[in-house]
């Protein structure tokens, strides 16, 4: 599986997101700068968490505008794989790959804690190495992680089976507990808890590895 | 030219007698412009003008101390070609005045120092003292620092990994924000701020100049009144995006070998980076302001060299590297200026519009900076009542003594952190050490800020001592080796003989500590007048300290973490009880002796537990400090969920035994036979231990008889400070 994560300025989970795809896949992912028009060839680009920009707009709006994003939407019309964990989760709804918003906290305040989530659907390329309803312990680290979508899109993403992780113990208050969504092609997950900060056991844990052998066995 | 009048030098906070120094030294009157100048330089908080005598006491040298005080921060050897840089700092005043930005910028610059040494900031730890809950200032006051903590180093992709929070009436008008960052660097690319040579060009990076933070500085060293908050344009606007910009520019600039010197621009900006460059480097520096990159129009001359705009560095390059540099810089989309050039003469230049606005000697602002042996005068440490009422049950103290304001868990505050991102937090907030490992190695640094305020104010040398021999066992407590620590001394007006004796006291107590225990101090930043209306705050001399795991997977944590094991104190029990938590919290009395230090106890019962921990034969470990044995217990069993059956046969005296605050001891637990091992080697060795009981259930329970839940412990912790700060509980006055 060749990977590559985009380079945006203060988007500082960029290199927790290449250490965990190097430990995974084996192989570097190709950093891409935020002012590059192309990707390399490769099979799954990630949008990492941080603050991309200084998250002086709304969070992720200038990312979605950075020259970067229209080779992401162009891989991901071409049916690439796309995960954007956190930041990159509001980058991939700013930019209309994903559907709703996050908005601000329902606490107002940051977040930064292990959180337990249910993996809700697993046939996906993301989350075939879950169990269905398996109970899984993976941090969040935000302010702005509190899912909105209208009722109709909401039922559509349920309905679909788009909602891949559901929190129990909703940290942010986002809309039916929502953690993690999908496109309607399936190929972009966005999701505001860390993964990549659970694949070290020295480092709290381990139950984001699946979702790196799910994709990894999707692509190879 | 402006005229020099006397309220003008009285309003730079100068002395008659400095203001005299300073005409002998230039030989005329200065220019506005050098008034400023002098004015910061010569500044408490930038000359250590009352305490540079007494500093140099301390301990600051061993084998493993690569840098020691006077540098930007202190660097230390930690093997294989890696090195550890950290320094912590005070940015007290600003934040009582404008708690986000003053706790923001406090965390921005702290982190300057560390990454202008070449390192990479790994992790952040914060010391914050707040008046009393009560206070009707303290809640916003705590959001707010909390808040701009996080919002600087959430975005900078820093952890925030641990600190310590107090509460007294002392800081109700001056609150204590201390921020460290310890950083990683190669021990060979370590850069420092010697601007040697002539010809070579000075450049400017970072954020545009603007006029905030002008005299902040001098700000910081004088003491409030009820106008302080009319200072509120001298506190500086953080920009955490522009200096994780700044911090990938300065690295990607120090991979090649372009840089001569670098500083960032703190305390009194481009006066001080300047002056400190040229005068370690031995060489003269000449400014062209007309070349700064400037945020706002028709700044004069005065203002630029007095700003302290954030996110700002002055470097000097090796010459013909400019174009190099600015390529960098552009990447990333930061301001770069060639601003001047060093020169031979020992001289700070300053022009402005094609005129000369300033032109000093140099070792006039520094060595030629005044220097007070300021008169102090002893006090008797407080003696005094440690009476108490033996018929208080001990389970129910403990109970209120968990919940209270000192005690209570913090997560309120370190969820509002991100603790993990990096990816190398080994042990979150919460234990006695963070933990946080070298990245890509297998190795860690065990990180923890101390210091017990009332103790220092009792005895501020027992206090200062204390201090250092609290963080010694933190650090150890994890499975560290202590290595050398950074001071934070906060006090109040060092012109008052009574606060300089606990300055000096103080010092001398935490130079004792560090030299028995071979920590050596390697950086640290003074933060005096600290007081309000004439009222001065605790003695508060934070230490932050610094240790080495060599492996990782041999660590200790608080938690318990098995049902049976054996429950085993190390250290003397003697029940001291004077200025303790339970005599403050339970009887209302903030009275008595502080509690005795014995360095030689300390280091030979350190060196035993972390024997035990480097073993892997110890995974469960914490230090008895605030609130005695009973309350280290029962912060074991609710980070574990695991409860507890404890007791001593024949105890005269429960309550000093399960409440006194005697040092050097540590609360361990193993299984069965290798307790019994454990035991049998500590009495051999001379060391005092004992048998506590055994872990197991969902209880604590007392001498076989009383009892109380985990769960019920654990919500009583964990319960006050998220309802303390929903403001629907009117706190009790400390």
């Amino acid at each position: 599986m060749k990977s590559a994560v985009i380079v945006f300025p203060a988007a500082n989970c960029d290199r927790d997101a290449k250490v965990a795809l190097e430990q995974m896949t084996g192989q570097a992912p190709a950093m891409v700068w935020h002012q590059d028009s192309e990707l390399p060839d490769v099979d799954l680009v990630v949008l990492p968490g941080g603050f991309s920009y200084g998250d002086y707009l709304r969070c992720g709006a200038m990312a979605s505008q950075s020259r970067v994003m229209q080779a992401v939407k162009a891989h991901a019309d071409k049916g690439g794989m796309v995960l954007g964990i956190c930041n990159g989760f509001q980058v991939l709804t700013e930019s209309g790959l994903l559907p709703g918003a996050l908005m601000r906290n329902a606490g107002l305040k940051f977040v930064c804690k292990p959180v337990t989530l249910s993996v809700e659907e697993t046939q996906n390329a993301f989350a075939r190495h879950y169990e269905k309803g398996q109970e899984i312990t993976v941090p969040v680290a935000h302010g702005e992680g509190n899912y909105y979508a209208d009722e109709e899109t909401l039922n559509r993403l349920e309905g679909e089976g788009r909602v891949v992780f559901r929190y129990k113990g909703n940290p942010n208050g986002s809309a039916r507990d929502i953690a993690g969504i999908l496109n309607d092609k399936r190929n972009v997950l966005g999701m505001m808890p860390h993964p990549e900060r659970v694949v070290d056991p020295v480092t709290g844990g381990t139950d984001g590895r699946a979702l790196f052998h799910s994709l990894i066995e999707t692509l190879s | 030219m402006t005229a020099i009048t006397p309220e003008m030098v009285k309003d730079h906070g100068l002395s008659e007698s400095e203001y005299q120094k300073i005409l002998d030294l230039m030989g005329r009157t200065p220019t506005l412009v050098e008034l400023g100048v002098f004015s910061v330089m010569w500044s408490e908080h930038c000359s250590y003008k009352s305490t540079r005598a007494h500093l140099k006491k301390l301990p600051t040298k061993a084998p493993w101390v690569l840098q020691g005080p006077g540098e930007n921060a202190g660097v230390i050897d930690i093997g294989d070609g890696d090195a550890a840089i950290f320094k912590m700092e005070s940015h007290n005043h600003p934040s009582f005045i404008e708690p986000y930005q003053g706790a923001a910028t406090g965390v921005g610059g702290i982190m300057r120092d560390v990454f202008t040494m070449g390192a990479r900031p790994i992790a952040m730890m914060n010391a914050l003292r707040f008046g009393e809950p009560s206070h009707p200032k303290t809640r916003h006051l705590v959001s707010g620092v909390v808040s701009g903590i996080g919002g600087y180093g959430n975005c900078m992709g820093v952890p925030t990994v641990g600190g310590e929070v107090n509460f007294h009436k002392s800081y109700n008008g001056n609150i204590l924000v201390n921020a460290m960052c310890v950083g990683l660097a190669k021990a060979d690319n370590i850069f420092y701020s010697a601007a040697k040579g002539a010809g070579n060009p000075v450049v400017y990076i970072g954020s545009k100049t603007g006029r905030d933070g002008i005299h902040g500085a001098t700000m910081a060293s004088a003491e409030f009144d009820d106008a302080s908050e009319e200072k509120r344009p001298t506190v500086q606007v953080g920009d955490p995006f522009t200096e994780k910009l700044l911090l990938e520019a300065c690295l990607e600039l120090m991979a090649t070998d372009a840089i001569i010197a670098i500083q960032d621009m703190g305390a009194a900006g481009l006066t001080s980076s300047s002056a400190e460059m040229g005068d370690k480097g031995g060489s003269g520096i000449e400014l062209d302001l007309d070349k700064v990159p400037q945020r706002e129009a028709n700044m004069t001359a005065y203002e630029m060299m007095l700003s302290e705009s954030q996110e700002r560095m002055l470097a000097v390059l090796k010459p013909g590297r400019e174009a190099e540099a600015e390529a960098i810089f552009k990447k990333w989309e930061l301001d770069f200026a060639v601003i001047g050039v060093t020169t031979d003469t020992r001289r700070l230049v300053v022009k402005h519009k094609a005129e000369v606005v300033a032109d000093m000697p140099i070792t006039a602002l520094s060595d030629e900076a005044p220097v007070y042996e300021r008169p102090y005068q002893p006090r008797e440490p407080k003696g005094g009542d440690v009476s108490f009422d033996k018929s208080k049950s001990v389970l129910a103290s403990l109970k209120a003594i968990l919940a209270a304001p000192d005690m209570a868990s913090r997560r309120w505050i370190w969820e509002q952190y991100d603790n993990s991102v990096m990816n190398d937090t080994v042990q979150h907030p919460g234990g006695d050490a963070a933990v946080v490992r070298v990245h890509g190695s297998s190795k860690a640094l065990a990180i923890t800020t101390d210091v017990t305020p009332r103790y220092a104010k009792a005895d501020p040398y027992q206090g200062g001592a204390q201090a250092v021999a609290e963080s010694y066992r933190n650090i150890t407590a994890v499975g560290g080796t202590p290595l050398a620590v950074t001071d934070n001394l906060n006090y109040g007006n060092p012109q008052k003989p009574e606060i300089m004796w606990e300055i000096v006291a103080g010092i001398d107590g935490i130079g004792a500590a560090c030299r028995a225990l071979d920590y050596p101090v390697i950086g640290g930043n003074c933060s005096l007048y600290n007081e309000t209306n004439g009222e001065g705050i605790l003695p508060t001399p934070a230490i932050g300290g610094v240790g080495l795991l060599k492996d990782v997977t041999k660590m200790a944590t608080v938690a318990f973490k098995r049902q049976g094991d054996v429950v085993i104190v190390i250290g003397e029990t003697k029940g001291h009880l004077g200025q303790s938590i339970y005599l403050r919290e339970i009887e209302g009395r903030e009275d008595g002796p502080a509690p005795r230090v014995d360095p030689a106890l300390e280091k030979k019962h350190g060196d035993f537990v972390r024997g035990l921990i480097e073993q892997s034969r110890v995974d469960t470990c914490h230090d008895v400090s605030d609130g005695g044995l009973l309350v280290a217990v029962a912060e074991m069993a609710i980070g574990g969920g695991i409860g507890a059956s404890i007791g001593v046969a024949g105890l005269p005296e429960p309550i000093p035994f399960w409440f006194g605050e005697d040092q050097a001891r540590y609360v361990i637990a193993a299984p069965f036979e290798e307790a019994d091992r454990i035991i049998e080697e500590a009495r051999a060795a001379y060391i005092s231990v004992a048998a506590l009981g055994k872990t197991g259930g969902d209880r604590l329970v007392l001498e076989d008889s009383n009892s109380v839940s985990i769960a019920a412990l654990k919500a009583a912790h964990e319960g006050w400070f998220p309802n303390f700060m929903s403001g629907e509980e009117i706190p009790m006055t400390n």
